[in-house]
This record gives structure tokens, C-alpha cells and sequence, in this order.
């Protein structure tokens, strides 16, 4: 199944994209279960067990007061915070699929985090739209979260 | 008791903004040469070096270290401090403290970039990435999106516009201004007048932002040479005063913004303001870092130049053109004159040379003070730097 087939994907759908030609993340010690759990069709953030700081990057401490942050799952749901539509980009992968929007998504639980919707329609988004998160398979051990406008 | 009052004695420029006969270790070599000769001093005089690398060689190539062994410098103080395009106006945040408490006495700073010859115009759109490949750090949450560098910029017009009515007209407005200086300098990439709807109808690169909100990409190096005020009464050129400086960052990448308009800049402008004890009133030159139309508003908004939210009427009221209340990027700017890859060098540098009253055609009658003004990043690292015709 791709992206763009029938309905497409559901929530949290984990979605063979075929063969990924994309940069990916350096796998870590930290960010390591991120991408794993993405792989799996759950997305995590971090929050602190000291300060209740939520968080996205993943990091090895919470960036308010220094502790050891713990995993969080969220429900993989937000509003476009602000994007724009790549028109132009010179590596192939990406030229491929132009235009296409790249966003900044406000988490319901609260954290930014950054992403894009490839196969969208850009007419179909704007600031304040809600939007759902779904997973492309790059590997057996790396997920990549992908967005969509709610149906 | 010697003065020891930061002040900058000498600047130059390399060829721009097409200069295929030079590498980037040739462009910092050209500017330093140039900036040596205009100081009026011996190059031995030189004991402090700053660089924040970034032509394209690598740190063993262009860094700090490596081009103060090049150049033949014998310092005692070394600065490599890399913060993209605002590294400069770090850099004399630094050599501002590093002069007054004596840890040198003369200090060269020097930029250089081939960008243009070596890469063609790729930097903004061209990918940072070329293939399936992988990322470490924090990039890595970036990497599989294919965000461009225009894009990051991009969704902070974008939110701007969502929260203050922002338009692209108002953005243009920007372009437009500086375009009709970079008319006047014969050096400058693009010198052919622009209207705000020729802005308009420029291809859309990454939405709001056109073709010609984008800066320009070329070639180019720059070099300052800063001392003290005692030093400078036995060099040729009047000295230019360091009256403040101030640097921070909110952020490095763009996936960290959270706030996409405005930047550090609200955080340091009560800083640079207060060291110089002056008012945006006495400010004569804004030399604003304009990588993008949008840098440009929200640098103006956040260093507290307008209220947040009223930097587009302002500007489409011509404040900001030639003549205006605060004429802005005197010598054509990044959007049409000289954008190496790192353009914070040539703000000091065109800023200094107003002070001293060489602007030739786009000289600002009575420029007393001058703020420059770099962004590093994605809106990330924001230096600021208040200089003066007069001793503070």
C-alpha cells in the first residue's frame, strides 16, 4: 500500500512506502527507541518525571531542569503551526514529489514537532488545520513520521 | 591610563561578486591583505586572529587555527566562534571584551567564500543533503523532509503573516529598497531596478517567499581589523567605535524555533542599547542581515526598531529605502549584492565605511551611528553591534 492509495493510511498507520531514497537519522543511544517506536506506528515524545517537561527532540536530559527525561506516547494528533510549500529542491528523492508541504505541528500534548505531508494537496492546508500522523518504513529499525490533514 | 576603547581601524573586501580565480582560503587572504592596508599597520602588529571558517574547506582548511598558521599570525587570542552568518558580529562581542582587558591589542577577523564558483546557486534549494545517507544530531529530525534552507525562512513569514496581517506586498517593499542601493554600487550582483510587483510575479521558491525575496548567492570575503582607541590616534583612518554588542540564539535548528516571529534579538537589543546608552532615535544605518525579505522585518521588530507586528506597514511607508527615516543595507545587501554563504562580516564592514563618510552615491548624509545586525541559522544565533563615529 502507498501514501496515496484508496483512503489512504489510518492513524498511526505504519505504511510501506517502498525503497526509501531519503537521508535518515544517525541511529543512537537516545534516539534510537524514537525511531524504533515510529517504525512500530507509535510516536514518542519525551517528559520529565522531575519538572513534568515535555519535550521534542529527543535528548539524554530534560532542557528545563537537567534530569533524566522518560518516553511519552502521544496520541498523534495536532494543528499546523506554520509551513510552507517546497517548490523547488534539488535532490532527486525529494524533486520527485514537489511541491509538497513541510510543517511545524503543535502536538496535542503540547510540544512542536517538525515534519512534512507528502501527497497532499498544499491547498488542503493551512495554520490551525488539524492533522494526524502516520509512518513511512524506511528500515527494520526506522520509521519516519509523515502528516495529513484529518478527513 | 591608555584607552582602551574597542574601536575598528580597517576593513576590506575580495573580489565579488563572481571571482572564479579565487578559492575561499584566497578570498580571506585578499580581504586581509586589503584590510591591513587600509589600517595602516605592519601585519606583525597583529596579536589576536578571529574566523569562524565556513568557506567550504573544512576547520583544517579555513578554521581558525589553520588560516592563523596560513596568514602567519603570531596571536595571543583565538576565536573560532561559528554561529553561521552572525559569527561576526559575535566575533566583536568578543574582541570588545578580549581589547579592553588587554588579552590583545590588534585583532584581525576574516571571512572568505567561493560559494558562488564552487557550488553554483544550490545552497538555498539545492538540498543539504545529496542522497539516502545518514544524518547525526539533532539534523537527523529534519533530514527526512526535505526542507531548504528558504523553507525554514519561509514558514516564519508564514506565521508572521498569520498572526499580524504581514503581506507579500509589504515583504517586497524590502527588496525593492535595497535593490535601489545596490544600483549605486557597481560591485553588486544585481543592480537593475525592481518593482514590488516584479517581487510578486518572481517564481515562488518556498512559500510565501519568491525568488526575489531570496538573497543572492556569489563570492566574496571580508576582514576587519579592530584595537584600541590609543593605538588608532597613530593610524591613518578615523577610528570607528565599538559603542556595544550583544549576541544570543533561541535556537540552532529550525525544528527548535518556537516562536516563528521574532528571534534573540528582543533578548539583545536592551543589552546593545544600554552598553551604548543610546536610543533606536540615534540610530542613523540599520545594515540588517537580509538573507530574506522576512529576516529583515523580524530583525527590525525584535531589536525593537517598531512594535512587533508593525514591521510591514513601516516598511511599505519606504522607512527603510534610500532617504527614509532609517535607510537600510546601504551597499545592495545579501538580496542583491554579496552573499558568500555568510554575510555578517560585509554588515561591519559597509557599516563602518558610512561612519567614516566613504559611502560615495549611497552615502547616508550625517551618519553619526550604525547598527549591524546578523542573523546565523534558521533566525538562530542574532548578534548586534552599535558602532559610532565618536567616542562613547
Amino acid at each position: 500500500m502507498s501514501a496515496g492509495a484508496g483512503a489512504g493510511p489510518a492513524v498511526g498507520e505504519v505504511v510501506d512506502v517502498g525503497e526509501w531514497a531519503k537521508p535518515l537519522p544517525g541511529l543512537d543511544a537516545v534516539n534510537g527507541p524514537y525511531w524504533k517506536a515510529a517504525r512500530e506506528g507509535r510516536l514518542l515524545i519525551q517528559e520529565c518525571p522531575t519538572c513534568g517537561h515535555r519535550q521534542w527532540y529527543p535528548r539524554a536530559l530534560c532542557t528545563a531542569c537537567g534530569a533524566d527525561p522518560v518516553w511519552l506516547e502521544t496520541t498523534g494528533r495536532g494543528v499546523v503551526h506554520t509551513f510552507t510549500v517546497i517548490r523547488q529542491q534539488g535532490m532527486p528523492a525529494f524533486k520527485a514529489e514537489l511541491p509538497y508541504v513541510v510543517a511545524m505541528v503543535e502536538l496535542a500534548e503540547g510540544p512542536l514537532v517538525f515534519g512534512s505531508m507528502p501527497g497532499v494537496d498544499p491547498d488542503l492546508v493551512a495554520i490551525g488545520t488539524p492533522v494526524e500522523v502516520w509512518f513511512g518504513v524506511a528500515d527494520d529499525d526506522t520509521g519516519v513520521p509523515f502528516w495529513r490533514p484529518v478527513p | 591610563m591608555a584607552d582602551r576603547t574597542p574601536v575598528i581601524v580597517g576593513i576590506g573586501l575580495s573580489d565579488f561578486p563572481r571571482a572564479p580565480h579565487l578559492d575561499g582560503v584566497q578570498h580571506h587572504v585578499l580581504a586581509a591583505q586589503r584590510a591591513i592596508a587600509d589600517a595602516g599597520i605592519d601585519k606583525s602588529s597583529i596579536d589576536g586572529y578571529v574566523n569562524a571558517g565556513g568557506s567550504g574547506g573544512g576547520d583544517m582548511v579555513d578554521g581558525a587555527i589553520a588560516m592563523a598558521e596560513y596568514l602567519g599570525i603570531d596571536h595571543r587570542y583565538l576565536d573560532g566562534t561559528m554561529t553561521g552568518g552572525s559569527s561576526f558580529e559575535f566575533h566583536v562581542q568578543h574582541l570588545a571584551s578580549a581589547i579592553r582587558t588587554g588579552l590583545c591589542d590588534t585583532a584581525l577577523v576574516t571571512y572568505g567564500s567561493n560559494q558562488l564558483s564552487r557550488m553554483g546557486r544550490a545552497l538555498g534549494t539545492g538540498g543539504m543533503h545529496r542522497g539516502p545517507s545518514r544524518i547525526a544530531g539533532p539534523m537527523g529530525y529534519e533530514a527526512p523532509y526535505g526542507n531548504s534552507l528558504v523553507g525554514s525562512y519561509a514558514m516564519h513569514a508564514r506565521r508572521h503573516m498569520h498572526e499580524y496581517g504581514t503581506t507579500s506586498e509589504q515583504l517586497a517593499e524590502i527588496a525593492v529598497g535595497v535593490r535601489e542601493f545596490a544600483a549605486l554600487n557597481p560591485n553588486a550582483m544585481y543592480r537593475d531596478p525592481i518593482t514590488v510587483d516584479d517581487v510578486l510575479a518572481s517564481k515562488m521558491i518556498a512559500d510565501p517567499l519568491h525568488m526575489l525575496d531570496c538573497c543572492a548567492i556569489t563570492d566574496g570575503g571580508g576582514a576587519f581589523v579592530m584595537t584600541t582607541a590609543e593605538r588608532a590616534k597613530d593610524l591613518p583612518q578615523a577610528p570607528v567605535y565599538v559603542l556595544g554588542a550583544a549576541a544570543a540564539m533561541t535556537h540552532w535548528n529550525v525544528c527548535q524555533q518556537t516562536d516563528f516571529t521574532t528571534c534573540a534579538g528582543e533578548k539583545i537589543a536592551p543589552i546593545v542599547f544600554g552598553q551604548a546608552g543610546l536610543t533606536h532615535d540615534d540610530v542613523d544605518l540599520l545594515m540588517f542581515y537580509d538573507s530574506f525579505t522576512i529576516t529583515c522585518l523580524i530583525l527590525l521588530e525584535s531589536l525593537g526598531f517598531v512594535g512587533k507586528g508593525e514591521g510591514g506597514p513601516f516598511v511599505a511607508e519606504g522607512n527603510l529605502k534610500r532617504g527614509g527615516k532609517w535607510p537600510m543595507n546601504t551597499d545592495g545587501g545579501g538580496l542583491s549584492s554579496c552573499h558568500p554563504g555568510m554575510r555578517g562580516i560585509f554588515l561591519i564592514v559597509e557599516a563602518v565605511r558610512q561612519l567614516r563618510g566613504q559611502g560615495g552615491a549611497a552615502q547616508v548624509p550625517d551618519c553619526e551611528v550604525a547598527i549591524a545586525a546578523g542573523s546565523g541559522g534558521w533566525l538562530s544565533a542574532i548578534g548586534a553591534v552599535l558602532l559610532g563615529k565618536e567616542a562613547p
